[in-house]
């Protein structure tokens, strides 16, 4: 699959290139043309231009280099995995259980068009005003046509990962309006102008102390960094902004097809707020979250819970048919869904990895993932970050930009044996990887192969790299860790050992 | 073409090639399940066989009950008769001090009202909202209790509204013991029964009272919505 995003600097970056997954694409006729258009590339590495790939390195060492804050995000996440095991363990068969959200995710995704029209015709036969777009831009248009037809000036939120992902906040604020994110670790990212650390932790990279500095820098009241004491600051300050909101915005974690309702799951009770004050209420739906019945809840929402967050049950899981219906006492007068494509039909397209859309955003994957837990969330430079995010940004953003994000997984396979709804992602990283390379070869890693296996595959010639190896390890010393040191990347962190004259071959050979 | 239509023809093109079944990729451990799978949907009430055990008998499912809520924080009070009802909820009322009361018209709810005796909002027919926030407690009725999770159903009809159940700071229940179903499946089923197709527009499953744990994972209860959950059931 080729991306069809434009990049902002071609680079094959270097560091991968010996873990590069081999595609099954031709090599260029003119292999000596090829070799300089590749040579060529990597001196554009060179050049100041920042590239994706570049920043996720800058940003991985920097993150990875700072051990307090590795233990700080370790800890936490192994409360977590405390938790949801003894919430596995309560499980008569969770393994039954993922098989089952498994066929269920299946059956609606690939059943998506039925499921989609039932939904929206359902909602509109209650008043929900359906839209539907194609692009983030197309969404943010959408959404600030409604903000304008209703005369609104604030806005309340409650979680929405899709409008992470279209960037809404930045367009409501350019074209101004006040947005107050609600939920506690979104409103303190919010006022630290940062993206969430994490798609559930939205803060869980920052310690009690730099939030009580914030919200005594932002809001002039931090009374102790006493987690309860700062949660009530939010609290009250929040409850002013849900009481004056115009609009009230939400996203959704499920969409059931068969009563054409959009299901909340959440455990503060912000979007229970956000979607009984205001006037006018907005949900942001990706198209993948349909669920085809009403009772599929039973099962998805307690699975949610446990491997989102290690609880048995969401503290409130809400289900919206439409807006205030007559005899009812509150409620919004008005309810526009606004259905999301983004690039999510690209990835239909694709059959082998079209179950990457099962995704029910639980962040399982992220929580296990011995990368996450040691480059962090900021990282990715992604909406969506941990292993799901390096499988499905590339379809989302163009495979070439964001290949690199497939290479940064050790395919442990420690996210597949999470994810709630087996999605094969360590499967698709590298197929990620595979059709990155079919995409664009890279050449000169080609050649190392070929010349590799020829070295390899006779005697004589391996007979002799190993005596040149030994050979050359004194020269090996004189540039060991500098810019010519041909193991460069394996030194500059790691040891390595002198090769021992004899060979273990040479041992058996020679041993009496 | 209107962009829906531009959607739904993307899906139903890239829909022409089919994918591979769940569990067939080498890595995802196929169940038995898997080999049974067809491309539908997966029948319901198994779902029962794999949720957490809820035991066979009422008293088991109230001893569940019961356990859930204490670990969620939840005040649960089972209580003899509908006549021990005004002494709990006055011990309630003197322990905290309540002045004013919201609530919703209903049977046990009128009961509930009448015996705290304060001034009381009821939010059926629209009601001021700066009014509500300023209670000190809703009092609602509930459809269901759900043994498995310790939780409590409430819906925009039946108790009150959207915002009765979450804005004041404590939010007490009243239910009656046949309300109690065992697990989620029946609780599903209950709702589809009782109101499909025309349903309330909000349906809201809520599981203890509200919380967080955004700062350094620290569980800290009454982030948004009640501080205290109480179920009184009789």
């Amino acid at each position: 699959m080729v991306a069809r995003a434009s990049r902002p600097c071609v680079s094959t970056p270097w560091i991968f290139l010996t873990t590069e997954a081999h595609g099954g694409g031709r090599l260029c006729h003119y292999p000596a043309l090829e070799f300089l258009n590749v040579l060529s590339r990597q001196f554009m590495v060179k050049t100041p231009m920042r590239t994706f790939v570049s920043e996720f390195k800058v940003r991985a060492t920097a993150t990875a280099g700072d051990l307090p804050q590795r233990q700080f995000i370790r800890t936490a996440l192994r409360g977590y995995e405390v938790a949801r095991d003894r919430r596995k363990g309560a499980f008569q068969s969770w393994e039954s259980a993922r098989q089952a959200a498994a066929e269920t995710k299946w059956a609606a995704i690939n059943h998506l068009d039925e499921h989609l029209v039932s939904l929206t015709a359902k909602l509109e036969a209650r008043g929900t005003q359906v839209h539907w777009a194609s692009t983030a831009a197309q969404a943010r248009e959408i959404i600030l046509q409604i903000l304008r037809d209703t005369n609104a000036r604030s806005i309340i939120k409650s979680k929405a990962m899709t409008s992470e992902e279209i960037h809404l906040n930045d367009a409501l604020e350019h074209a101004g309006f006040t947005v107050v994110e609600s939920d506690l670790g979104e409103f303190i990212v919010q006022l630290r102008h940062e993206t969430p650390y994490h798609i559930v932790f939205p803060s869980m990279h920052l310690r009690r102390g730099e939030i009580r500095e914030l919200f005594e820098r932002e809001l002039g009241n931090a009374p102790s960094d006493n987690p309860e004491d700062l949660t009530m600051v939010a609290r009250r300050v929040m409850r002013q902004k849900f009481l004056q909101a115009d609009v009230g915005f939400t996203g959704a974690n499920f969409a059931i097809a068969e009563t054409g309702m959009i299901s909340i799951t959440e455990n503060e009770g912000n979007s229970r707020l956000t979607s009984a004050l205001p006037k006018t209420m907005i949900t942001l739906l990706g198209i993948e979250k349909i669920l085809p019945r009403f009772a599929d809840l039973a099962l998805f929402l307690p699975m949610l819970a446990t491997a989102g967050a290690g609880q048995p049950m969401t503290g409130y899981n809400t289900m919206y048919s439409g807006p205030r219906q007559p005899g009812e006492a509150d409620g919004p007068e008005a309810w526009h869904v606004v259905l999301l494509d983004n690039r999510r039909t690209e990835l239909l397209a694709d059959p082998e990895q079209r179950d990457a859309l099962h995704c029910i955003r639980c962040g399982a994957c992220l929580n296990v993932c011995p990368i996450f837990r040691n480059v962090g969330g900021h990282t990715y430079g992604t909406t969506y970050s941990g292993p799901v995010g390096s499988v499905i940004t590339p379809h989302l953003r163009g495979l070439q930009d964001w290949k690199h994000l497939s290479n940064a997984s050790s395919l442990c396979g420690a996210c597949t044996e999470a994810c709630p709804v087996k999605i094969d992602l360590h499967h698709h990283l590298l197929q990620n990887r595979r059709n990155a390379a079919t995409g664009q070869p890279a050449v000169l890693e080609r050649l190392a192969y070929k010349i590799f296996g020829l070295v390899a595959n006779e005697p004589k010639f391996w007979r002799l790299a190993k005596k040149m190896g030994w050979l050359s390890q004194p020269l090996h010393g004189a540039v060991r860790g500098s810019a010519l040191d041909p193991a460069k990347s394996w030194t500059k962190t790691r040891d390595l050992p002198p090769m021992p004259r004899e060979s273990f071959k040479d041992w058996w050979r020679n041993r009496k | 073409m209107t962009e829906r239509d531009n959607i739904l023809g993307r899906i139903r093109e890239a829909l022409q090639t089919k994918a591979p079944l769940p569990g067939s990729h080498q890595n995802s451990g196929a169940t038995p399940a898997a080999a049974n799978f067809a491309g539908g949907t997966p029948a319901l009430l198994s779902a029962r066989e794999w949720l957490p055990a809820v035991g066979e008998t009422s008293a088991a499912q109230f001893g569940l009950f019961a356990k859930n809520c204490a670990d969620l924080k939840t005040d649960f009070q089972l209580l003899a008769s509908r006549d021990e009802l005004p002494a709990a909820l006055l011990q309630i009322r003197d322990a905290e001090k309540w002045q004013r009361l919201a609530s919703h018209d209903g049977e046990l709810s009128r009961i509930a009202c009448r015996s705290l005796g304060l001034p009381t909002l009821l939010t059926d027919q629209g009601y001021d909202v700066q009014a509500l926030e300023k209670c000190d407690a809703g009092i609602t009725e509930c459809d269901l209790l759900i043994a498995q999770t310790g939780g409590v159903v409430v819906t925009s009809r039946s108790t009150g509204g959207r915002a009765l159940s979450i804005l004041p700071p404590h939010h007490v229940v009243i239910a009656r013991r046949e309300q109690l179903v065992p697990d989620l499946p029946a609780a599903f089923a209950w709702l589809q029964q009782k109101y499909a197709p025309d349903f309330p527009s909000m349906i809201s499953f809520i599981t203890g009272p509200s919380r967080t744990g955004d700062i350094e994972r620290i569980l800290v209860l009454g982030a948004h919505g009640p501080k205290k959950l109480t179920i009184l059931c009789i």
